[in-house]
């Protein structure tokens, strides 16, 4: 059997390179927000991308890219978990209880939250792990009790409201350490000077760790991609971050929600990747009994993920609640669905086995940046729930297709 | 007689690939005719286009059949004209009945009613031509491979088959299953039906065939008549070179005892009070290569695999010491810590995350080997696999392809790297050849060479006598979850290994 060599296919495919899946989301998502920029100028003559808009985006989507990053271990895991939603609800209204109407402080709320989140996750996975019922079902069950248990708990009414220092989770910006500059840079009033010089360091940090892995590859023999396409991307990555810090730093500064996403993707990123328990996970999705057969615990790690989601569903629970500035019954309703969808836009099989962190950000951020453009635009809920199903169809269509070549 | 088929310079081309070059077959009218190629030879693709699943246009080439030209667009197209492709892997639906199954897509019905009482009649009749007296409303899960495959082949009967195309069909049979299937296409030839088989299996081609076809690389290498067939010109057909060693030479240098197990017990693990391993007792010595041989389903796997972090059954007893140490395997951690290594007798199930790439496969059970506090090295990952890429000889365009896109022989080295990189002093090594060709076989024995050289123990389980007497230094023989004998390579024959088998026959109970 000969085996041609010559790849005379120079196309776009060849182009984008190895990265096909990564770069093309990066280039989707780029070109949904200039769409938007354009239509939001176009038509209503407002800056889609102002400081406040910009700010608007990360809080109203922390929760699902945080709920994301753990939705990939799970789903990479083989599994699903359709509680998150309810699990939004009801650890937001335990964090109204205590903080409300029990009057405990900030931090010792934030830490039960965490843990009746994890105790959640690891009542499920108990049954998910070690009895083998489809998560599926175990978390159809959770969804329905602990939507339940919200009204329950809040005897069907909001509670609100919360103390300034929990609110914060949410609506808090980082305190600028370095002062202000003033007037005279730019021409621009206050400038966040704290903000402008994390995201600076973020963008550095962003082109060191791409250049450090693209010569780990050239030294494992893998060929790079090609250095136009690196460059490039990198280019685009760093003014990117740089614009938005920049926006960021015009308004009131680096929001703590986003800070708390970063420090997120940048440790799960190192767990699925760098660390011999992310790479069981990927084993145990890809193949269970052969992950078992190689002397991987595969139950606990089932476990561990269903912990860590819910966890992690806590965190987003109290953020939803911090940033509505109380506890309603119907909270984080349909979250779950986002979630999902974002996990599944962003690149993840169904199958599971294969995912990835960045993907998945890039694709709430497609999500959310859709939402909130088509929300400024005045585009109905019921337009803008069928673009969103037929993006995330396109996506997965998309990637079918790119396996099936 | 015109020949009922043939197939004149078919050529097709993947990308990258030249799968068929100028392929010619021709098939008589009423002969049974086998096709026989290493693994990537071109068997299946040749196979693929003359049952229409590549269409007319994707190859090159012209097809004849029965007097006409064939351009068929679709598998119902050939189907229609009576040619029936039987695959390796079964196309029945397990929890449908027989008779569900026999005539799925093909229902005996009217409007889209189906005529239950002419459905079974007829299934009855199918069932008797192939041998079978099950009912038809059995479920086809019910029913072990071999019978299955009979069911295949009354579903090809019910469509009025004129060519049958059997791809490997006893590859997960065992030898009376093999046989009787084998007798049967003998009784389809008597009825005028043609055969084209698919083999490995020289015995059965020696057996059925009345003329045989070699592929090699993708080319018709010869046309043998029943006369010209002899094992050693398929051989060298096949491979291009001689192979009049088929086993790599080897003068072992056996030690004492390395691994001794006694008195392993080991009950089914749905079924209560069914036990499928009985007071088994056996050693493997330093540097010593030893046999288990027995027929399919007499407890070989499953002795490995309670050996292996008892990863079978339940209620286990008995004792194992490692290096004159009792030691516990009670989890396959445990098991490869104390330095016991299990390569599957199914790979791809149950020994590659296939779409994985190479690399992380090699280092799957030893990560702890690649990493420091829970972080890989990802830089001595490679080196890792690089090395065991060299030492293997796994041909792959490199450790990050995936191994789902490596041959079988090349996978399966990729299983063995993974467990000699947990440095174990026992591998059990479960049908370490099926399904792979002639030549890589040479390569895995020879590797298996090396690793007794090293000292270490191995112990081979296989259904092939051939290669277990070409190997092995002692054979144990296995029935019905027992150890029912022992030979040592100078005493042990094929003919000894079965008569042990068939005396100790039905004593268990």
């Amino acid at each position: 059997m000969s085996v041609d060599t010559n790849h005379k296919d120079q196309g776009i495919r060849a182009l984008l390179g190895g990265h096909l899946r990564e770069n093309g989301m990066l280039l989707a998502l780029v070109a949904i927000v200039f769409f938007f920029t354009l239509m939001v100028r176009g038509m209503l003559d407002v800056d889609f991308l102002s400081a406040q808009n910009i700010t608007n985006l990360f809080l109203q989507n922390s929760y699902v890219i945080i709920m994301a990053l753990g939705m990939l271990l799970v789903i990479v895991a083989g599994h699903i978990d359709l509680s998150i939603g309810s699990v939004v609800g009801f650890t937001g209204a335990v964090a109204a209880v205590l903080t409300v109407n029990l009057d405990w402080p900030v931090l010792a709320v934030i830490l039960s939250c965490l843990t009746v989140g994890g105790l959640i996750g690891a009542a499920q996975g108990y049954w998910i792990a070690y009895w083998r019922i489809p998560s599926f079902i175990v978390t159809l069950a959770g969804m329905l009790i602990f939507r339940g248990s919200t009204l329950w708990l809040l005897g069907g009414q909001n509670i609100g409201p919360f103390p300034k220092t929990f609110q914060s989770l949410s609506t808090g910006f980082i305190p600028d350490i370095f002062g202000t500059w003033d007037e005279t840079l730019a021409g621009v009033e206050r400038l966040n000077s704290t903000a402008i010089l994390l995201v600076a360091l973020a963008a550095l940090a962003v082109v060191w760790i791409g250049w450090r892995a693209r010569n780990r590859d050239a030294e494992f023999g893998m060929t790079p991609e090609p250095m136009v396409l690196f460059v490039a991307r990198n280019i685009l990555l760093s003014a990117a971050l740089i614009f938005v810090g920049y926006k960021l730093a015009q308004f009131r500064g680096l929001p703590n929600v986003v800070v708390v996403l970063t420090v997120l993707t940048v440790f799960y990123a190192f767990i699925t990747e760098n660390t011999t328990i992310g790479r069981r996970i990927y084993a145990l999705g890809g193949n269970e009994k052969a992950a078992k057969l190689s002397g991987i615990r595969t139950n606990r790690l089932v476990f561990f993920c269903f912990v860590n989601m819910g966890v992690l569903a806590a965190l987003a629970g109290m953020i939803v609640a911090a940033r509505l500035n109380s506890s309603t019954p119907k909270a984080g309703g349909g979250f779950e669905l986002d979630v999902i969808a974002a996990v599944f836009i962003g690149g993840a099989s169904m199958t599971g086995g294969s995912g990835k962190i960045i993907g998945v950000v890039v694709g709430a951020l497609i999500m959310g940046v859709m939402n909130n453009g088509m929300s400024i635009l005045g585009i109905g809920i019921d337009y803008q729930q069928v673009i969103k199903g037929l993006v995330l169809l396109a996506a997965v269509i998309f990637d079918v297709y790119n396996k099936n070549k | 007689m015109p020949a009922l088929l043939e197939m004149r310079g078919i050529s097709k081309v993947f990308p990258g690939v030249r799968a068929l070059d100028h392929v010619t077959l021709t098939v008589e009218a009423g002969e049974i005719h086998a096709i026989c190629g290493e693994n990537g030879a071109g068997k299946s693709t040749l196979m693929k286009v003359l049952s229409g699943i590549y269409p007319h246009g994707a190859y090159e080439g012209e097809i004849v059949y029965d007097g006409a030209p064939l351009m068929n667009r679709t598998i119902s197209d050939s189907e229609r004209k009576g040619i029936i492709i039987i695959h390796q892997e079964l196309a029945l639906v397990p929890l449908l009945s027989i008779a569900e199954n026999l005539f799925l897509g093909n229902e005996v019905a009217r409007n889209g009613v189906i005529n239950w009482p002419a459905t079974f009649q007829k299934t009855e009749t199918l069932l008797a031509k192939v041998g079978l007296t099950d009912a038809p409303t059995t479920r086809v899960e019910k029913l072990g491979v071999g019978k299955q495959q009979l069911i295949e082949i009354a579903k090809a009967l019910a469509k009025d088959v004129r060519l049958l195309i059997l791809d490997e069909p006893t590859a997960a049979l065992q030898e009376n299953d093999s046989a009787k299937l084998m007798d049967l296409l003998l009784e389809l030839k008597a009825q005028g039906i043609t055969s084209i088989l698919i083999s490995h299996k020289l015995n059965e081609i020696n057996k059925v065939a009345d003329r045989i076809t070699i592929l090699r690389d993708g080319a018709t290498v010869s046309t043998l008549t029943r006369a010209e067939i002899s094992e050693d010109r398929i051989i060298r057909d096949m491979v291009g070179r001689d192979m009049a060693h088929r086993y790599p030479d080897r003068t072992p240098q056996i030690g004492e005892t390395l691994m001794e197990v006694r008195g392993w017990n080991v009950w089914h693990p749905d079924q209560a009070g069914r036990q499928m391993i009985r007071n088994v007792d056996f050693t493997v010595g330093n540097g010593e290569i030893v046999g288990i041989a027995g027929l399919m389903g007499t407890g070989r796997t499953e002795l490995a695999m309670s050996l292996f972090g008892h990863s079978y059954g339940r209620k286990i007893t008995g004792e194992v010491r490692i290096g004159g140490r009792v030691t516990d395997t009670s989890t396959v951690a445990k098991a490869v810590a104390a330095g016991l290594s299990y390569v599957t007798e199914d790979r791809k199930v149950l020994g590659l995350v296939l779409e994985e790439p190479v690399v992380r496969n090699i280092t799957l059970a030893n990560l702890t080997g690649v990493s420091k506090n829970g972080v890989l090295d990802k830089r001595r990952e490679t080196q890792v696999a690089e090395r065991y890429r060299r030492a293997m000889a796994i041909r792959t365009p490199g450790v990050f392809q995936k191994v789902v896109n490596l041959s079988g022989g090349n996978q399966q080295k990729v299983v063995l790297s993974k467990w000699l990189f947990t440095d174990p002093q026992v591998l059990i090594l479960d049908e370490p050849t099926r399904g792979i060709d002639v030549g890589a076989k040479f390569e895995i024995y020879s590797i298996m060479n090396d690793l007794a050289a090293e000292g270490r123990g191995v112990v081979m389980i296989s259904s092939e006598m051939p290669e277990l007497l070409g190997m092995c230094d002692r054979i144990y023989v296995m029935n019905e979850g027992r150890i029912v004998g022992e030979l040592s390579r100078a005493e042990a024959s094929q003919e000894k290994i079965m008569a042990m088998i068939l005396k100790n026959h039905g004593k268990a109970a």
